[in-house]
């Protein structure tokens, strides 16, 4: 891997804008699952985006995607894809964009592979939906494609469990791939895989990554890898954005007493061996979001009732400040004390 | 491990489980899900049981709660064996000794009971406490897994509860039976990972204060090492690995316990350069040939590797790995002047 794909230099600056989220907010009928965030993913940048089941990373993911499904509508702010209005394009052009501009790896491979069809021809179903291809060049990309990711590429004969699980996020990924899409999000690629089979697969994408350069959103609850593998890095909570910054910023100095939480709900392997905490209490039920500050229930610093931060913690909303270049952080403590 | 004066609550020896991979008619293939495991849990500690996935862990785990009969090995509880038993009595008997908490606490919960219920059934089943004072065995039960206060979840649903609050009730549950074994087939890998911790702490709480003897099978190695005394590493069926959990995974003689180190993710690390891993191939567990079941990933394996398979050999005290080249038998030791080859 180059040293410039870790420059938090090079992402902050220099990086051409790919996608832009202005105030996207996205509700299931009258539950606003993601609430007015703004977040930008550059050209060949990998974004990480981490948060507890249910803060609405998915959601974002799928919006990005333009996937979204009934009940779940976009009902305020926009997605900007190279400054053009996504929101405001037609069924025909969001189909065009689809897989071809932006792509999508789930977790589960298994859902994603229809388990009666050859992986080749799946290949082809994709790559004739968007382009005129004829059946053979089509399939001897997916062999190409499949050796690119490390899987002989005569397995295009092969069904989907015929493979291993570890062989099938494979596949999917070459799907994802096969196109030239600028940007690759991944939805948990890896959880479901176990660590050995999950650290040759972040190898892979960081090298893919790094030869091809598209942009990866990558979508986790699981915050030590993204100080692996992502540039920067946006923590979600309960449909917000709670603090962004390099992966190094956050994992020297985040500030945001969730970010801090969540860093230490991990036990090490080798740091000396002590209680650990976690978080109070559980992520809130986004039907009736907590006035203020939503992570206020199960702050450790929202504790003195009388205090005016207390006042402010609870009423109002605290909004994303810089703290430094390139990372922002929500929360009325750390404004305070600067 | 053995010899020790009082008898270890569980302790298996030689256990073992073949399951059918072919047909059963021409192909008569076998996988060894388990070969010849043995170890002993003792009370007041917790010995956790990792690997990845198809390593075999949890068909061990099934096997100490009786939802499969091993092939073969035996099963001693409190010093007898009770491998063989088939009594009514006796297998209910060793079920309240011997409980399980699983991976999925939305599943293993019935939906359309109240806690109450989930809680006030093995106290009847397992005839733990007078009928008149069942309510308040509930209320206990529920304040020993942090579920205050515990008039608050007796009615409850399981839907109206969070993740980490059924695998609370799940664990209350297990309790009930007043066991002195507990297995935990990874109880936090479906929880949101604020929550994981309290369950990890939960489980802390309960060896001191229960002086219970804890199996916790999983996969993530550093949960391993927060609440684990013992480490056992399992790789295709067999144990490759044992001893004190700090030894195992800060000192790991098995190359595979190494690999697996080298795999996971950690934030006390700083954004590290990338550790080249061997590929992972499926783990070679069908009629397994002789020689070391990791010998094709090995980066350490010599020629001996491939031909004979290694015993589980003490190395360091209370230490022991099946890897001719870390952990030698003293036979082997003699004619290892051979190079390893990479």
């Amino acid at each position: 891997m180059t040293a410039a794909a870790h420059d938090p230099q090079r992402s902050a600056a220099t990086r051409k804008t790919l996608v832009e989220l202005r105030g996207l907010t996205v509700a299931y009928d009258d539950v606003v699952a993601v609430d007015g965030i703004d977040l930008t993913i550059g050209a060949g940048e990998i974004l990480g985006l981490a948060g507890e089941s249910g803060c609405g990373k998915t959601t974002v993911a799928n919006s990005v995607m333009q996937i979204l499904r009934p009940p779940a509508r976009i009902v305020g702010g926009s997605i900007l894809f190279h400054d053009d209005e996504l929101t405001a394009r037609s069924a025909e052009e969001l189909r065009r964009y689809r897989w071809r501009n932006v792509s999508i790896v789930f977790q589960s491979a298994m859902n994603a592979l229809n388990p009666v069809m050859r992986v080749g021809d799946q290949f082809v179903d994709m790559m004739q939906a968007h382009e005129h291809v004829s059946k053979r060049q089509a399939l001897l990309r997916a062999a190409e494609l499949l050796d690119r990711v490390g899987i002989d590429g005569s397995r295009i004969r092969a069904y989907p469990h015929e493979l291993s699980g570890g062989m099938r996020q494979r596949v999917i990924i070459a799907m994802a791939l096969a196109l030239h899409p600028e940007l690759v999000i991944m939805d948990e690629p890896t959880t479901a895989l176990d660590v050995v089979v999950q650290r040759e697969i972040l190898q892979q994408i960081r090298d893919l990554q790094g030869e091809l350069e598209f942009a990866v959103l990558f979508i986790t609850h699981d915050l030590s890898l993204l100080f692996e593998v992502a540039d920067r890095i946006a923590i979600m909570y309960a449909g917000e954005i709670v603090e962004e910054g390099t992966a190094a910023q956050l994992h020297t100095g985040a500030r945001h007493p969730y970010t801090l939480g969540l860093i230490r709900s991990f036990p090490s392997l080798t740091a000396p061996l002590e209680r650990m905490t976690g978080i109070a209490g559980s992520p809130p039920d986004l039907a009736s979001p907590p006035a203020g500050c939503r992570f206020h229930p199960r702050c450790p610093h929202c504790t003195d009732e009388e205090s005016a931060l207390h006042t402010l913690q609870t009423s109002v909303r605290p909004v994303l400040r810089a703290v430094g270049p390139a990372h922002r952080v929500a929360c009325h403590l750390v404004e305070q004390r600067g | 491990m053995t010899a020790t004066p009082i008898y270890a609550p569980l302790e298996v020896r030689g256990l073992t489980k073949h399951f059918p991979a072919g047909n059963g008619l021409i192909d008569r293939s076998r996988v060894h899900a388990v070969d010849d495991v043995s170890f002993a849990l003792r009370p007041g500690t917790i010995t956790a049981l990792v690997g990845q996935s198809g390593s075999g862990k949890s068909t061990v785990a099934r096997m100490l709660v009786r939802l499969y009969d091993p092939t073969s090995g035996t099963v001693y509880f409190r010093g007898h064996d009770v491998t063989g038993d088939r009594r009514r009595r006796d297998v209910l008997r060793y079920r309240s000794e011997v409980q399980m908490i699983f991976q999925d606490p939305f599943g293993s919960l019935n939906p359309v009971k109240t806690i109450r219920h989930h809680l006030a059934r093995p106290l009847t089943i397992h005839k733990r406490v007078p009928r008149e004072r069942i309510d308040e065995r509930i209320h206990e039960l529920l304040v020993t897994v942090g579920l205050e206060p515990p008039e608050r979840y007796t009615e409850k649903y399981p839907h109206e509860l969070s993740g980490g609050q059924r695998q609370r009730v799940a664990i209350a549950r297990a309790l009930a039976a007043e066991p002195t074994v507990l297995i935990a087939d990874e109880p936090t890998s479906m929880l949101d990972v604020s929550i994981r911790v309290g369950i990890l702490n939960l489980m802390l709480d309960l060896k001191e204060r229960e002086r219970l003897a804890f199996l916790y099978v999983t996969h993530d190695l550093a949960s391993a090492r927060y609440v684990a005394d013992t480490v056992l590493v399992m790789y295709a069926g067999q144990i490759v690995e044992q001893g004190p959990s700090e030894r195992v995974l800060q000192s790991p003689l098995h190359p595979y316990t190494r690999l697996l180190l080298a795999s996971v993710p950690d934030p006390a690390v700083p954004v590290r350069e990338r550790i080249e891993v061997g590929k992972g191939g499926a783990s070679a567990a069908v009629d397994p040939p002789a020689g070391c079941r990791f010998v094709e990933r090995c980066p350490l394996r010599v020629g001996v590797c491939s031909e004979l398979t290694p015993d589980l050999i003490t190395a360091q005290p209370a230490h022991s790995a099946r890897c001719h080249v870390t952990a030698p038998a003293p036979a082997i030791r003699e004619d290892l002047h051979v190079e390893p080859t990479r």
